[in-house]
């Protein structure tokens, strides 16, 4: 029987799997002497088929690395990296970062009136593919996903998020994610204002990404509650810009009981270290 | 850009809605807001008799900060009589946003018989005629309310009238091709559509060509009869285009205008709406695109003077480009007769690149506490960068993304035509001028590099 080297090199190193490495990332927001420093070092590695969970207390500077990651142009690289498969990220533009597989589910998606969703989606779509998809099979596609997500058909026709409630802004975040398939996923509070229906609906639609196995997702969030539907395989506690424990599922269990007190007590008297050192040094 | 800048009688929000007849009678409240000043007078012999509104109303409360009086008198001045409004000079309310050397040739007045090209599809149940300068039907009309009109009144020496049998059901809409020959002349106009009771028809009028035109239309229609007027403004560069349009809304009747200004140098039009009977409905469209150096200029006027009728004011523009410039001024008035009476108006600028200025000044003048509800909005605005953000995070590039708006934006409004084959033409006149957004049937691959 004769085996063939090369699938079986390509199977040991999966050529699909994919890597988004995040090395000392400092980010600001604002200018000049205004500018106010939210990352202070973030190191994080997510490969194709884990789930990340990033848990912090409110202002702790989560949603700032999400939409860092993405390229919004509020935020300031001051220093660091983030490569995705070895590719430069942060040279890359805002719809560079979609195409190359980056995908970011939004808190607060944005409405724009008098663009159809369902034009929407397939212009993303084209971009993400490079071409346009096959009509016939792309309409089945969003019919059923749009169908998993319990998403009314009208919906489609509708303008993008004008007038959507909290729950269906939320949906169709999950929707443009499960049509555009990206490799990397980050979720920004995908859980916050949805009651216990629009959860399970949301999470069973990452769950189903992540059961086809070749994304890596960034789940960011502030109760423990969606962990509940999504199981993170790491966890990692975010305060005061920066990770300040990692560990399994068991961490969150940690966090449910005690909540974050304790990271920021800490995190506070670092600071105030960090800025009574500063004082010394400059004076 | 002016953001935002709002005027209104009785109030300095930006974003008025009087959804309630209490809240009206709070406005008209006495010592509130309008008809303070005294009555606007024809004054013989000055530069701009009756255009100017020395205190014929007053804003109450404070006025936000680059809100303008919109000159809205208590009556408006109105002849016959070109010389009776004198010669303006630009300083007047009515003529301060319009470029007066462009538009000078129309308010001179030379004589001429210069014409436009008409290529007419009359359905069946629609007469095409002209009248003399004499004939009853003209004195009807309402009457011009400036210079420019008042001589395209007097100059162009009678009109030519459509009418619509009452009570026809046009099987397809009058279409009026209205082209430009290049002359320099001006070509002084007047047309009358004549509606019959009870009649549904829809008119187009197709503006294209090189012209330096004055043409007024007045649209009769009669009790319970239901018109669409679309004026297409689809110029070549260089052309000039002032007129006064005027509806007449009999009883029960139903009227829609539909503006859609895209070409010529300089566009100016007015659109007065009157109702001659109760119950009386009529929603006033536009949309407008000016590029670099185009003045587009729409300045709406509708007069409820009877009770229970309603009117829906929507215009939408986009500028682009150095000096482009557009202006929308939106009067309503409310009159004591006219209990019973809703209305809205609203006007939206996207500001696309620098150096282009849009002016919005929407006016509503309340005298009765016995209304459904009046209210008005206006804003313009850049691109939000916030949409442009959203779009491209899901891949698709920066241009792509600002013309998809954008089309939505127009898309709007176009839509209110309801002629998909004229809707589809000037949505490809709109989508070249941001640059061919290709359809998403023929949507090409783009590559990411």
């Amino acid at each position: 029987m004769s085996v063939d080297t090369q699938a079986g090199v390509s199977a040991a190193t999966p050529s699909t799997g994919s890597v988004l490495e995040i090395r000392n990332l400092h980010v600001s927001v604002g200018e000049g002497d205004d500018a106010k420093e939210i990352l202070r070092g973030v190191d994080l590695t997510v490969r194709s088929g884990e789930t990340h969970a990033i848990m912090g207390p409110n202002g702790s500077g989560k949603s700032t690395l999400a939409y860092s990651i993405a390229g919004h142009p509020k935020y300031t690289i001051t220093a660091g990296t983030v490569t995705l498969d070895g590719e430069d990220v942060l040279a890359m533009k805002v719809d560079e970062r979609a195409r190359a597989g980056m995908f970011l589910a939004m808190q607060y998606p944005v409405e724009v009136p008098g663009v159809s969703v369902s034009n929407f989606l397939r212009t993303a779509a084209t971009a993400i593919k490079g071409e346009a998809p096959k009509l016939r099979t792309w309409v089945k596609d969003v019919k059923a996903e749009m169908t998993a997500l319990e998403m009314d058909p009208a919906f489609a026709e509708r303008n993008v998020n004008e007038g959507f409630s909290g729950g269906e802004k939320k949906r169709h975040e999950i929707l443009q994610m499960r049509l555009l398939k990206p490799k990397i996923a980050i979720l920004d509070e995908t859980d916050s204002g949805l009651d216990v229906d629009a959860l399970r609906i949301v999470s069973e639609g990452v769950n189903r990404t992540r059961a086809e196995g070749e994304v890596g997702v960034l789940l960011i969030t502030h109760y423990t509650r969606i962990l509940r539907y999504i199981k993170p395989d790491f966890v990692h506690v975010f305060v005061a810009g920066r990770i300040v424990e990692e560990g399994g599922p068991e961490l969150a269990d940690k966090l449910e009981s005690d909540g974050y007190a304790a990271y920021v007590k800490d995190s506070n008297e670092q600071a105030s270290a960090e800025r009574a050192a500063l004082e010394v040094g400059s004076a | 850009m002016s953001p935002d800048t709002t005027s209104t009688t009785t109030t300095s929000t930006t974003d008025l809605t009087t959804d309630s007849a209490d809240l009206a009678g709070e406005l008209f409240a006495p010592g509130v807001g309008a008809q303070a000043g005294p009555p606007t007078t024809p004054a013989a012999g000055t530069g701009s008799a009756g255009q100017a509104s020395p205190g014929a109303h007053s804003h109450g409360g404070a006025a936000p900060s680059g809100a303008v009086p919109t000159g809205s008198p208590a009556e408006r001045f109105t002849s016959l009589d070109p010389d009776a409004f004198g010669v303006p000079t630009g300083r007047e309310e009515t003529w301060r946003f319009t470029p007066m050397k462009r538009i000078r040739p129309l308010l001179d007045g030379a004589a001429s018989d210069a014409h436009l090209t008409w290529v007419t599809d009359l359905p069946e149940g629609v007469e095409l005629t002209s009248v003399d300068a004499d004939d009853p039907l003209l004195k009807g009309l309402p009457e011009p309310a400036d210079r420019l009109a008042a001589l395209a009144r007097q100059r162009s020496d009678g009109a030519a009238v459509i009418r619509i049998a009452a009570e026809a059901q046009l099987d397809r809409p009058v279409t009026l091709g209205l082209s430009g020959t290049g002359s320099d002349e001006v070509v002084w106009g007047q047309l009358v559509v004549e509606v019959g009771n009870f009649a549904k028809a829809t008119v187009v009028l197709d503006h294209s060509g090189l012209a330096r035109y004055a043409g007024g239309v007045a649209v009769l229609i009669g009790d319970g009869a239901s018109v669409t007027l679309v004026s297409v403004q689809d110029w070549a560069p260089g052309a000039v285009h002032g007129a006064q349009y005027d509806a007449v809304v009999g009883r029960d009747a139903t009227y829609r205008q539909v503006v859609v200004t895209l070409g010529g140098d300089l566009v100016r039009l007015v659109s007065n709406v009157q109702y001659s009977g109760p119950g009386g409905s009529a929603e006033l469209f536009g949309v407008y695109f000016a590029d670099e150096t185009q003045h587009q200029e729409h300045r709406l006027w509708v007069d409820h003077g009877v009770p229970n009728c309603r009117s829906n004011v929507k215009y939408k523009g986009a500028l682009q480009g150095e000096d482009a410039r557009t202006v929308w001024i939106g009067d309503v008035r409310i009159r004591p007769a006219a209990t019973g009476t809703e209305t809205y108006e609203l006007n939206r600028n996207l500001v696309l690149t620098d150096g282009a200025r849009a002016d919005s000044v929407p006016n509503l003048e309340i005298e009765t506490g016995e209304i459904v509800g009046a209210g008005h909005a206006s804003a313009t605005g850049r691109f939000d960068d916030e949409q442009l953000f959203y779009l491209c995070s899901r891949g698709i590039d920066a241009e792509t993304a600002r013309r998809l708006v954008v089309r939505g934006f127009f898309a709007d409004v176009v839509q209110e035509i309801g002629l998909p084959e004229l809707q589809d033409r000037l949505m490809r006149v709109i989508e070249t001028r941001l640059g061919a957004l290709p359809g998403l049937e023929e949507q090409p691959v783009e590559q990411a590099s």
